[in-house]
């Protein structure tokens, strides 16, 4: 048997990879809008949420929380509700929002159109981040053109649900994609994450109850109500990984949750480059601590990633082989959060910018041994004190580094030394 | 301003249930036209959105594609980030460099380009990713990035 064949059937990507799939007519010939026309017609929004409840669908966009949970949060006989979705897609390595928006943006309109009718929000926000230009131009185009099918606007599918959708634009910063941080932004304010409580689901944008869900997490919901949850679930359930650095292959590949990473790398993403060894992969992106040879068997979802002392995030594998500098690693992704740190609190606005001043230091050839304990005591500072994630993301990874790669730290300090006496 | 982009931002406002939601749209629609968010241009989209000068000008400063200073006629983002870097970005932004005479943050005197470096642009199967305006160019090599420029007058 190939590798080919051994791989699992696929219930998500084969949208994004057939062709003409931006066209609805295409989509439609495929089976595409049954699922939201089911639940906008035939099924009661109970029964979507225990369908989504029996699928076992989690948040993609890097919690994980799980989608039906959170569904049953927004309070029923509330007036106005709203559908937020984050296609802000900003976390290092993650580029498979964009390619289901790309390949098949009805996909995504679909998912929406069920989550609206489901929880009875009838007008929704995609904020979707500004690089996106192509995947703004399809997503509009796939709207209007739902629109005229009667699937977006008043009485869709001839119901009596009516759904609005707008697609709104970012401007370019990280943490807008923090669902509260999203939600200020989409009120116009700077992009500064919310007190929780109360969640968005109970005072969300404009301070009504809203459900903020990830591009995937919606894009998963036609699989779901159109295969039903016990088939979903006997696919993995399928879930979307983004592979890139240093691997043959790099791109989005769907998988059933659960999948090793040894797997994903050296299956899926055609292994390493000639010649070169595997050194170390951010299971879920930069703000989720890396793993190393001994961790390719780790299992990829949320619950193994956990006990393994990271996270699955927003499932993106960024690989590095033994070329790579991972005291460059680490500097590179401080930066990131010191450059994209919102501001708002003491810890994760100075800590990164005295961490990333440590590094640079290093890496010019300044470094003193005295540093690696001076930036384990900073990550302490952060730790448990930071106001949102987006600083506490940055001890963990840094802490790990420090002590699985202290060497290639030393050599950096001790040569560095060398070259200044 | 001029009165199409005033519309444009008034026809924004009603999407939403509160006018400054429309901020960030307006705030795009405005420097399009204008190319980049002057003093003046702030207080015309304040003005139409019926919004304070100081919240518009501390939202506009607080994202990073919003230009408060004039930028080339064609921004040149170099993504930076992670994957790109394990791929080489670093030798492109130095083409880049070479090629437009100017470091990242700088416009070329002639007003073409601006080059800027950024964060993950979600094209990570394609790095290097490079972003020229809003085209994404995929897999850029230093010898491409002159003939690549060159599309751009
Ligand atoms: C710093 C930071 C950045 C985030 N960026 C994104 C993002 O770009 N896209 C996204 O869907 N979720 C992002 N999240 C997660 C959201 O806060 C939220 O959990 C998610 O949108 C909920 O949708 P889901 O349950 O469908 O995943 C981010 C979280 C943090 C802390
Ligand atoms: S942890 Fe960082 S990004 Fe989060 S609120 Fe504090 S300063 Fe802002």
């Amino acid at each position: 048997m190939t590798t080919e064949a051994a791989m699992p059937e696929s219930v998500l990507l084969r949208w994004v990879r057939a062709e003409g799939m931006a066209e609805i007519e295409q989509y439609r010939r495929a089976g595409g809008y049954d699922a939201a026309r089911r639940a906008a017609t035939e099924l009661t929004p109970d029964q979507v949420i225990e369908m989504v409840a029996a699928s076992g669908l989690r948040g993609k966009g890097g919690a994980g929380f799980p989608a039906a949970q959170k569904w049953k949060f927004i309070p029923k006989a509330a007036p106005v509700k709203y559908v937020v979705v984050n296609g802000d897609e900003g976390e290092p390595g993650t580029f498979k929002d964009r390619t289901l928006i790309e390949g098949c943006p009805h996909l995504l309109v679909e998912g929406i159109l069920i989550a609206a009718v489901t929880i009875g929000a009838r007008k929704v926000y995609i904020y979707l981040r500004r690089e996106f230009y192509r995947g703004r131009r399809l997503l509009e185009a796939a709207i209007a053109q739902a629109r005229e099918a009667g699937y977006v606007g008043e009485r869709i599918f001839g119901s009596d649900h009516a759904v609005e959708i707008v697609v709104h634009s970012g401007a370019g910063a990280y943490i807008a994609g923090e669902e509260t941080a999203l939600l200020e932004s989409l009120e116009g304010r700077r992009a500064m994450p919310r007190q929780r409580p109360p969640f968005p689901a109970q005072a969300g944008l404009y301070q009504q109850p809203t459900l903020v869900q990830n591009v995937e997490t919606l894009c998963h919901l036609p699989v779901i109500v159109g295969l039903g949850p016990d088939r979903y679930k006997e696919l993995g359930p399928p879930a979307l990984f983004s592979v890139s650095g240093a691997v043959a292959r790099p791109g989005v590949y769907e998988a059933p949750l659960g999948v090793t990473l040894r797997s994903l790398i050296f299956e899926h993403a055609g292994g390493m480059r000639p010649g070169r060894r595997f050194k170390a992969a951010f299971p879920g992106g930069s703000s989720s601590v890396f793993l190393t040879e001994a961790d390719l068997d780790v299992k990829m979802d949320p619950d193994s990633l956990r006990q393994a002392g990271t996270m699955l995030g927003s499932a993106a594998v960024i690989v590095m082989d033994d070329s790579a500098d991972m005291v460059e690693v680490m500097a590179r992704a401080v930066e990131f959060y010191r450059d994209e740190s919102c501001g708002k609190c003491t810890p994760c606005r100075e800590g990164t910018v005295w961490i990333a001043q440590i590094f640079e230091r290093i890496l010019h050839g300044r470094g003193r041994t005295e540093d690696l304990a001076l930036l384990d005591s900073i990550a302490a500072g952060m730790t448990g004190t930071c106001f949102c994630p987006l600083g506490e993301s940055v001890p963990p990874g840094l802490v790990a580094s420090l002590r699985l790669f202290r060497d290639e730290y030393e050599r950096r300090i001790a040569v560095g030394a060398v070259h200044v006496c | 301003m001029t009165e199409r982009a005033r519309e444009e931002i008034r026809r924004l406002a009603g999407l939403y249930e509160h006018r400054q939601s429309a901020l960030l749209p307006a705030l795009f629609v405005a420097q399009q036209e204008a190319g980049y968010l002057s003093p003046e241009v702030l207080e015309s989209v304040a003005e139409t959105l019926e919004l304070p000068l100081t919240e518009v000008t501390s939202v506009a400063s607080f994202y990073g594609l919003f230009y408060l200073e004039p930028v080339g006629r064609h921004v040149v983002h170099v993504c930076t980030n992670l994957s790109c870097m394990l791929n080489g970005c670093q030798r492109v932004l130095s083409r880049m460099q070479e090629v437009m005479g100017v470091r990242p943050g700088e416009t070329t005197p002639d007003g073409r380009f601006s080059l800027r470096t950024a964060e993950c642009l979600g094209a990570c199967e394609e790095a290097p990713a490079v972003l020229v305006d809003e085209d994404r160019w995929a897999a850029v090599t230093p010898e491409e990035v002159e003939p690549l420029l060159d599309r751009y007058r």
